[in-house]
């Protein structure tokens, strides 16, 4: 049997590279930038009004903008709006906690139909599960590097 | 090494049936599709189901239209892209009919008109069915991301087409001769980008368009058309210049159905792709034109990249396929 383990056509993979077309970064990018900007600062507004229509304040304040913008995501992703702004937006709207309702909400909604158990609730975490997975492991690395460096010494 | 082989007893096309979904009924061959759904779920609660009743469907009404009955149809030789061809089987469930389940990736349906000639030709069977089909939302959820996750895609993907097509090859009657094929061997260049199949599959194309040149003694000028599955608009590009390279200008007469079947826009970029995409095209637009001898001989190469979700994520390399059928006119 050839090894074909790793074999690449060097010359080949540098011509398709060359001919195949970019992402036109700039525009991309400036999608992003005002997409992601209009989410924040819905966030921000809501946050406003609290703060001063509630006199909520601190860690409630935070949480209830932020289970307000979740719920804001996994409603639109319901109504099948997001993943157009998804379209649109790239990274504009995938960064902001309302990508993150939507990359739970998708996976649950569209594996229903394999049931409750085995679909929605075993296949929700199918892409938000990394982003937690080293999210929770970035945290206590940090946590432990911030010990190390301001506790003991 | 025998790749290519000739039919000497002229096995026919006698009758076809397309369908595809709301996008593509409103593509560039509307009006060549049989049956043009508003609905992609057709009715069904699942997107497997769906897919499959649109297999049965094609199938159902090819036979009908080959003015055949289920009892004169030997067997189904038919496949799709999704895991263990579900589609295929579970269609064939509803017919009494033999049933070959193949599986080439978006090569599938050359691969079942090569595997129905033969049958025929060799006097083994008398009516023989081949399909495939594809669905873009079930392929979509078995090789990459929910529906309704909000990501982008990248330039140089593809489109799987919501469709499929039907073709009753018989001993008998009238229409569209198979007069010859040639059999694909796998082509690895060593891209690993999922997204980029065009680039995996071009170079197959090449070897066995180079290799059907070869054995038949022939010339791009030889057909009306060369048909490529589903290159798109970039494999296309680079399948013309890998050919350019070995000699052969097939600019004039090549054109990629994944190119065809969508009204080029931004959002299916390099066009269709699937085993639906080269049936659909096949059993409406060409076929239409081979019967009213607007065709007199094409070939008919579809293009596969048999590549898993596992082996992606495994890092390996996308091996690629593409089989040729030479169809001519009466």
């Amino acid at each position: 049997m050839k090894n074909y383990n790793g074999y690449k056509n060097q010359n080949y993979i540098q011509y398709v590279k060359g001919i195949s077309p970019k992402t036109n970064q700039k525009r991309s990018l400036f999608h992003a930038f005002w997409v992601g900007g209009v989410i924040c600062s819905i966030g921000q507004s809501f946050r406003y009004l609290l703060q001063y229509g509630f006199n909520l304040s601190g860690d409630e304040l935070s949480s209830y903008v932020s289970m307000i913008m979740i719920f804001l995501g996994a409603f639109l992703t319901g109504l099948g709006v997001y993943d157009r702004i998804g379209k649109y937006a790239g990274g504009g709207s995938i960064v902001p906690i309302t990508g993150f309702a939507n990359s739970v909400v998708s996976p649950a909604m569209e594996f229903k139909t394999e049931g409750y158990i085995y679909g929605t609730a075993a296949k929700m975490f199918i892409v938000a599960g990394p982003i937690i997975v080293f999210g929770i492991a970035s945290s206590v690395l940090v946590g432990i590097l911030y010990f190390i460096g301001f506790r003991i010494f | 090494m025998k790749r290519s082989m000739q039919f000497f007893n002229k096995p026919k096309i006698i009758g076809v049936s397309s369908i595809a979904g709301p996008k593509e009924s409103n593509g560039s061959i509307n009006e060549f599709i049989e049956t043009k759904l508003n609905d992609d779920m057709f009715g069904e609660d699942t997107f497997e189901k769906a897919e499959s009743k649109m297999l049965y469907t094609v199938i159902d009404k090819s036979i009908k239209n080959a003015n055949r009955t289920e009892k004169e149809i030997d067997a189904i030789v038919a496949g799709d892209l999704l895991n263990q061809i579900i589609s295929s089987t579970f269609a064939a469930r509803n017919f009494s009919t033999g049933y070959l389940g193949i599986y080439n990736a978006c090569a599938t349906f050359s691969e079942s008109l090569i595997l129905g000639a033969t049958l025929v030709d060799g006097g083994y069977m008398d009516n023989v069915i081949c399909a495939s089909s594809s669905h873009f939302s079930s392929a979509e959820r078995q090789y990459r991301y929910p529906l309704e996750l909000g990501s982008t895609r990248p330039p140089q993907s593809q489109w799987t087409v919501t469709g499929a097509g039907a073709s009753v090859i018989s001993s008998e009657g009238k229409g569209p001769i198979i007069t010859g094929a040639t059999v694909g061997k796998i082509v690895d260049f060593g891209i690993t980008d999922a997204n980029n199949m065009g680039a995996a599959m071009a170079p197959a194309a090449c070897d066995t368009l180079f290799t059907h040149f070869k054995d038949f003694n022939l010339e791009a000028n030889d057909y009306d058309l060369i048909i490529t599955g589903d290159l798109g608009a970039l494999g296309s590009r680079i399948f013309k210049d890998l050919m350019w390279e070995k000699g052969y200008d097939v600019e004039g007469q090549h054109v990629d159905c994944g190119e065809l079947v969508y009204n080029i826009c931004e959002q299916e970029y390099q066009g269709g792709s699937g085993a639906g995409c080269s049936a659909l095209v096949f059993n409406s637009y060409l076929y239409n034109r081979l019967y009213n001898g607007s065709y007199r001989k094409i070939l008919l190469m579809a293009t596969g990249a048999l590549l898993s979700s596992v082996s992606t994520q495994q890092g390996d390399s996308i091996p690629a396929i593409a089989h040729a059928v030479v169809i001519e006119g009466e």
